[in-house]
């Protein structure tokens, strides 16, 4: 498999690939079927998915609440806007830290790849501050598709 | 500060263009207020005023040398942030090393119910 690359792009944005061995349809599944999304979408060793809420359908709603199974847990809530099966998802999320955070807007596309698929995610957010603290805060848990290498710099 | 709000405002800090400009430039090797000022087209103080944030995040340290004020890249302010993001890196990617998984079985199970 080929790596994940993550970048940010401009001051608002932060896009992520990732290819998959699998067609276009699977990927685009294991990201709005609630009980598959529960097995991966976990951040690091230990923490578990006991709540997953994936409506998926333009205005549906998402809940994601995550636990380390000692007492320490959050959640995530937000919004489908558009779907496009198996190739393209669109929606709103946003971290509850127990703070909410700022709205990200993101759009995740699913390209044939040969047999498999190449994921492509593209992170908005509000400003380049939000896109700041995001990197620091709302990902604490590395969850949320949002990681950088900062543009040449360090 | 606790290592969290260090974080937090290296982060903040590199919100800012120019300063991510002043931080490539100072990876290079250490550089006084004017030397940094030339290729921004910036006067003195606004510089200086983006080497306190840097300062203040503990990403950039400055050096007594005579009259000179040199700053250069603070290593553990720095490496405290490669290793951050190297830290939420590994984390995502373990989410997709589980979902190649969830994926291979998904389509072992496929061909199952085809047989």
């Amino acid at each position: 498999m080929s790596k994940m690359t993550l970048q940010t792009e401009g001051d608002t944005h932060v896009v992520v690939t990732r290819r998959f061995a699998a067609p276009p349809e699977a990927v685009y599944r294991a990201h709005t079927d609630p009980k598959l999304v529960q097995k991966w979408m976990l951040g690091p060793e230990g923490w578990t998915m006991p709540v997953c809420i994936s409506e998926a359908k333009p205005g549906g709603k998402i809940r994601y609440e995550w636990s380390n199974g000692k007492g320490a847990g959050f959640h995530l809530t937000g919004e489908y806007l558009e779907l496009e099966p198996y190739s393209r998802l669109v929606h709103v999320e946003r971290m509850h830290l127990p703070d909410t955070t700022p709205d990200n807007h993101v759009e995740t596309r699913f390209d044939a790849d040969g047999t498999g698929t190449l994921m492509t995610v593209r992170m908005t957010l509000p400003d380049a501050q939000t896109r700041a603290a995001m990197l620091a805060t709302g990902m604490e848990r590395g969850m949320e598709a949002s990681y950088v290498r900062l543009e040449g710099m360090i | 500060m606790d290592a969290a709000s260090n974080l937090n405002a290296a982060f903040s800090a590199l919100a800012d263009p120019t300063r991510r400009a002043i931080l490539a430039r100072l990876a290079k090797g250490e550089a006084t207020v004017m030397e940094l000022a030339a290729p921004f087209e910036m006067t003195q103080p606004a510089i200086s005023q983006h080497l306190k944030v840097l300062e203040g995040a503990g990403l950039v340290v400055r050096r007594v040398d005579g009259t000179r004020r040199p700053r250069r890249l603070a290593k553990a302010g720095v490496e405290a942030m490669d290793q951050w993001l190297a830290m939420l890196r590994k984390a995502l990617e373990k989410n997709y090393d589980r979902l190649d998984e969830v994926l291979a079985s998904m389509e072992k199970q496929k061909r199952g119910e085809k047989r």
